[in-house]
C-alpha cells in the first residue's frame, strides 16, 4: 500500500462520494488523475485489499430485529467439513472458526444468523443443529441488546470516528 | 410531510436498490449513470434515493469495504464479562479506542450470560492487536478474551430485503 493507495482509503472511509463522477471527485481531493483512482481500486479490489464495492443495510431499520450469534462446540476433526456446510446456508451472514477458552467459552464455530423475530433465528439454530448432528456437544446463541459503536476500519490520522449508540 | 423514523416504509425501487448494491458497484466514470439504467430511474434519482437513505440511517455505508488483513492490518473479535454497575464505564473505556470498529452488547440465550460485551478490533498494523488489548485490560481491570478468525468458511453479506 503506497501513498496514493492511502489517500484513496482515507478519502473513501465514510463511502463513495455520491456524485455522478464518485471517482474524479476522490481524485480531484486527493490531487491525483480520475484514471488512477479507478486504476488503484480496481487494483485493491482485485488483490483483496478492498472485499467489494457495496452497501452496509443496517439490518436493524429493515426489520431484521433479532440478531443471533450462534456458537458451536464441533468436534475439531470434522468442523472444517461441517464449517463450509454452514457457511452455505442461506440463513448464514458469516461463519467463522475461533479458538475456544476453555473451561468456560467451548465454543469453536461461531455462524451469525439475522432474523425478523428472535423466534425466527431459533428456528434457523434449529436447522443448523440437525445438519450438525452428533458432532455438536453443546452450543448457544447470543443475541445483541445494543449496538455500542458501529464505526468500521478506521485509519489513524483520520478524524474522531462516527459512533452510533442505540 | 409528517415521518415516522421509527417505521421506516421501504419502496419496492429502494429495495431494489438495496438488493442490487450490496456488491459489484461498477468502477466507471459514470457509475451511478450504470446503475439507474439497470433500475430504469434518472441518475438524479438515484443519488437522491441514496442520500435520503443514508440520512434515514437504512445503511450505514455505502462504499469500497476494505480488508484490514490484506492492507497489512488485523481484524479480531474479543468478548470480555463486565460486572452490570461498570457496564457504562467499560464500554465507554473502550469505546474510546478508534481502533474498536463494532461494539455489541449481547445476551446468551441457553445459559447464563458469561460474556456481555463482544467487539472488533480493527488495526492498521497487525502487531497493534495486542497493544490495543492490553490497554483496554489495564484501563478496565478486566480480562479481554481474543477470538479471531482461524478460519472462515463463507463471507457473505447478502441480505435480501
Amino acid at each position: 500500500m503506497d501513498e496514493v493507495d492511502r489517500k484513496i482509503i482515507a478519502a473513501t472511509q465514510d463511502g463513495l462520494p455520491l456524485t455522478p463522477s464518485p471517482y474524479a471527485t476522490i481524485a480531484e481531493e486527493i490531487d491525483e488523475s480520475e484514471d488512477i483512482v479507478m486504476e488503484r481500486v480496481q487494483s485493491m479490489l482485485d488483490s483483496g485489499a478492498i472485499r467489494r464495492i457495496g452497501i452496509i443495510p443496517n439490518h436493524y431499520k429493515l426489520g431484521f430485529k433479532a440478531n443471533g450469534m450462534t456458537v458451536w462446540n464441533l468436534s475439531d476433526t470434522l468442523i472444517d467439513e461441517l464449517g463450509d456446510k454452514i457457511g452455505q446456508l442461506e440463513s448464514v451472514s458469516h461463519c467463522y472458526q475461533r479458538p475456544r477458552h476453555l473451561p468456560d467459552w467451548p465454543y469453536n464455530l461461531f455462524a451469525m444468523v439475522h432474523g425478523k423475530t428472535r423466534n425466527e433465528v431459533l428456528r434457523k439454530a434449529e436447522e443448523i443443529k440437525s445438519l450438525l448432528g452428533d458432532a455438536v456437544d453443546g452450543h448457544d446463541i447470543l443475541f445483541s441488546r445494543q449496538i455500542l459503536k458501529k464505526s468500521g476500519f478506521r485509519l489513524q490520522q483520520a478524524d474522531k470516528p462516527k459512533t452510533e449508540v442505540v | 410531510m409528517a415521518r415516522k423514523t421509527k417505521e421506516i416504509n421501504i419502496d419496492r425501487v429502494n429495495r431494489t436498490l438495496i438488493n442490487m448494491l450490496q456488491g459489484g458497484f461498477p468502477i466507471s466514470k459514470r457509475p451511478y449513470l450504470e446503475v439507474a439504467n439497470q433500475l430504469g430511474i434518472s441518475e438524479n434519482e438515484l443519488l437522491w434515493r441514496l442520500d435520503i437513505m443514508k440520512t434515514d440511517g437504512i445503511y450505514s455505508r455505502f462504499g469500497p469495504l476494505y480488508n484490514a488483513a490484506a492492507l497489512g492490518g488485523a481484524v479480531t473479535l474479543a468478548a470480555m464479562r463486565i460486572p452490570e454497575e461498570r457496564f457504562d464505564e467499560v464500554v465507554n473505556l473502550v469505546n474510546a479506542h478508534s481502533e474498536i470498529a463494532h461494539n455489541y452488547e449481547r445476551e446468551h440465550y441457553y445459559s447464563p450470560t458469561l460474556f456481555n460485551m463482544w467487539f472488533v478490533i480493527s488495526t492498521e498494523n497487525s502487531e497493534d492487536i495486542k497493544v490495543v488489548i492490553s490497554k483496554i485490560e489495564k484501563e478496565t481491570g478486566i480480562t479481554v478474551y481474543n477470538m479471531p478468525k482461524q478460519k472462515e468458511y463463507f463471507l457473505e453479506l447478502k441480505l435480501k430485503v
